[in-house]
């Protein structure tokens, strides 16, 4: 049962990345590979940041900043050097693994002692609902910001940017800037994710970031599907659903690897995963074709 | 007053597919007046609009809006005196956002997008009294997204948009070319009421004989990058289809 209460913890940890992929890629329609890369630098700035004294909500603010710095520089290339998007997250996330590398001094670092985000909150005796608590609080936080934010006028500017740019133009939105913005918003909430998974793990390791926007986008898939099923058409449900399409990838990883997949196999695992989940409703139209 | 001085646009230049699309054009807009666009494909017509909403910049000569140099400002900036028409309902639209978003994001047209929440029940009241004067029955879906509703219906709603805040300048880019002609009639009339309603300097671009003849106040028609014909209503009034068709029979 731990494993799986584990999983849930896991989910919750990327609840924040999920939010950030889903802005960047359902929202903006830019496909932001930026991802890996912040999401280390967020671990590796909290890293840093407890190592030198700073209280854990200090670095994940820090761990944020970074973030949000690194989702501007992939907006500005792409932005003000013509640069694909696509590529322009490639170059920055390549760029960022030696940032990382410099910041952190090694490939990992442990984290035990340092009186993180879920050792500071001890209200129940059982540490894992302790984090599950802290989670709990940060993910509904979120929750209300990002339900409130995209539902203003920003917010509205933000989403019509990725879906008719000559419209929002035309209303006097600088949709450069606007991308700008929603890229640094997106990086930091994926380098939250990553603070947080560092200081539940208990380490920062440079290549932690490998991958995990194939993981973020499988839960991303998950809840644009509960999003088109459930013909949900407001933001609150939509970011419930998404919310909810992390725990699921999460706790299907979980069960896989329950199942007996080797733990080396865990990318491979969650590639095949990904891909099943893409795959499998056009499967499903071709048969019925 | 919208002014042209020596306006010269090519594209591609130095290259073997070089295009002069506009050669010292200048001409004079008067506030107020409706002014038909009509040519060939490639007379120069979409370039002039994209010169004037800022989409493009000339490579010479300057434009003047009531006075103020507004050439080297790009479209986003320009938006606040200028509104335009799209010949895709598509894009004058946000597909995913509801009718009442989308008019939110029109009536701050110009304006900063702060983080606060406009849509409430002033707003709301709004926008359904300014809807249903189109007489659609389109004031009962603004809880609907964009993308549900037909061509003509978005088009219809992009015109009412241009109105949401005070704009001087108004471009029609072939607004009813996507539409059945029903819809087409629809959207063109509803074109013609804001243009006086809200005495506004429109420039319509169209292939439509039967609308550059019914609609506007001055009739130009521009081949290869020049204004060869300019017709004020006067004499706009006495020309028939069969004398517009003829400009173009050397086709």
């Amino acid at each position: 049962m731990d494993f799986y209460v584990a999983a849930i913890i896991q989910a919750m940890c990327f609840g924040p990345l999920v939010i950030g992929l889903f802005l960047s890629m359902k929202i903006f329609n830019i496909p932001d590979i930026t991802t890996d890369g912040s999401y280390t630098l967020g671990a590796v700035i909290t890293a840093v940041g407890l190592a030198n004294g700073f209280p854990a909500i200090v670095t994940l603010l820090l761990a944020m900043a970074g973030g949000a710095l690194a989702g501007s520089c992939t907006a500005l290339i792409h932005t003000r050097l013509r640069i694909h998007a696509l590529l322009a997250g490639i170059l920055v996330m390549t760029a960022l693994y030696s940032v990382n590398l410099v910041l952190l001094g090694r490939s990992n670092v442990p984290l035990l002692g340092y009186t993180d985000l879920f050792s500071g909150f001890s209200v129940f005796t059982r540490s894992d609902h302790n984090t599950l608590s802290v989670l709990l609080i940060i993910l509904v936080g979120l929750f209300i910001v990002m339900s409130y934010l995209l539902r203003s006028d920003f917010g509205i500017a933000m989403r019509a940017t990725g879906d008719s740019e000559p419209m929002i133009r035309a209303q006097g939105v600088n949709t450069s800037l606007m991308k700008v913005y929603g890229l640094a918003i997106a990086n930091a909430l994926v380098a939250c994710s990553g603070s947080l998974m560092a200081q539940f793990q208990g380490f920062t390791d440079i290549n932690m970031g490998i991958g995990v926007v194939i993981s973020g986008l499988g839960a991303v898939i998950i809840g644009d599907t509960a999003i088109n099923f459930l013909k949900a058409r407001t933001i609150p449900v939509m970011l419930i659903c998404v919310l909810l399409g992390v725990v699921i990838f999460q706790t299907l990883l979980a069960t896989a690897l329950g199942l007996g997949v080797d733990a080396n196999l865990l990318k491979l695992t969650t590639s095949v995963l990904v891909l099943l989940i893409v795959a499998l409703p056009r499967m499903g139209g071709m048969l019925h074709a | 007053m919208l002014e042209f001085q020596h306006i010269h646009k090519t594209f591609h230049a130095g290259s073997a597919t070089e295009v002069a699309a506009l050669q010292d054009v200048t001409l004079k807009l008067d506030a107020g007046s409706y002014t038909i666009l009509v040519g060939a494909n490639g007379s120069g017509k979409s370039t002039l609009l994209n010169l004037i909403a800022g989409s493009i910049h000339p490579d010479r000569g300057s434009i003047r809006l009531n006075g103020r140099e507004i050439q080297g400002l790009s479209d986003y900036r320009r938006s606040r005196w200028i509104a335009r028409v799209f010949q895709n309902p598509l894009l004058g639209t946000a597909a995913s956002l509801t009718v009442l978003d989308n008019f939110r994001m029109a009536a701050l047209r110009g304006s900063p997008k702060w983080i606060q929440q406009g849509t409430g029940q002033a707003f709301l009241k709004e926008v359904r009294d300014k809807v249903s004067t189109l007489g659609m029955g389109l004031e009962d879906k603004l809880a609907q997204q964009m993308g549900t509703l037909s061509g003509g219906q978005r088009q219809a709603l992009t015109l009412l948009m241009t109105v949401m805040a005070d704009v001087d300048v108004l471009l029609l880019d072939e607004p009813s070319a996507a539409l059945d002609p029903r819809s087409a009639r629809m959207v063109m009339e509803i074109a013609d009421r804001i243009v006086w309603e809200n005495g506004l300097t429109a420039v319509l671009v169209t292939h439509n004989v039967s609308e550059a003849l019914r609609y506007g106040t001055r009739l130009m028609q521009l081949e290869n990058g020049r204004v060869i014909r300019d017709y004020d209503q006067q004499a706009k009034s006495e020309l028939s289809q069969a004398d517009v068709v003829s400009w173009f029979d050397y086709y």
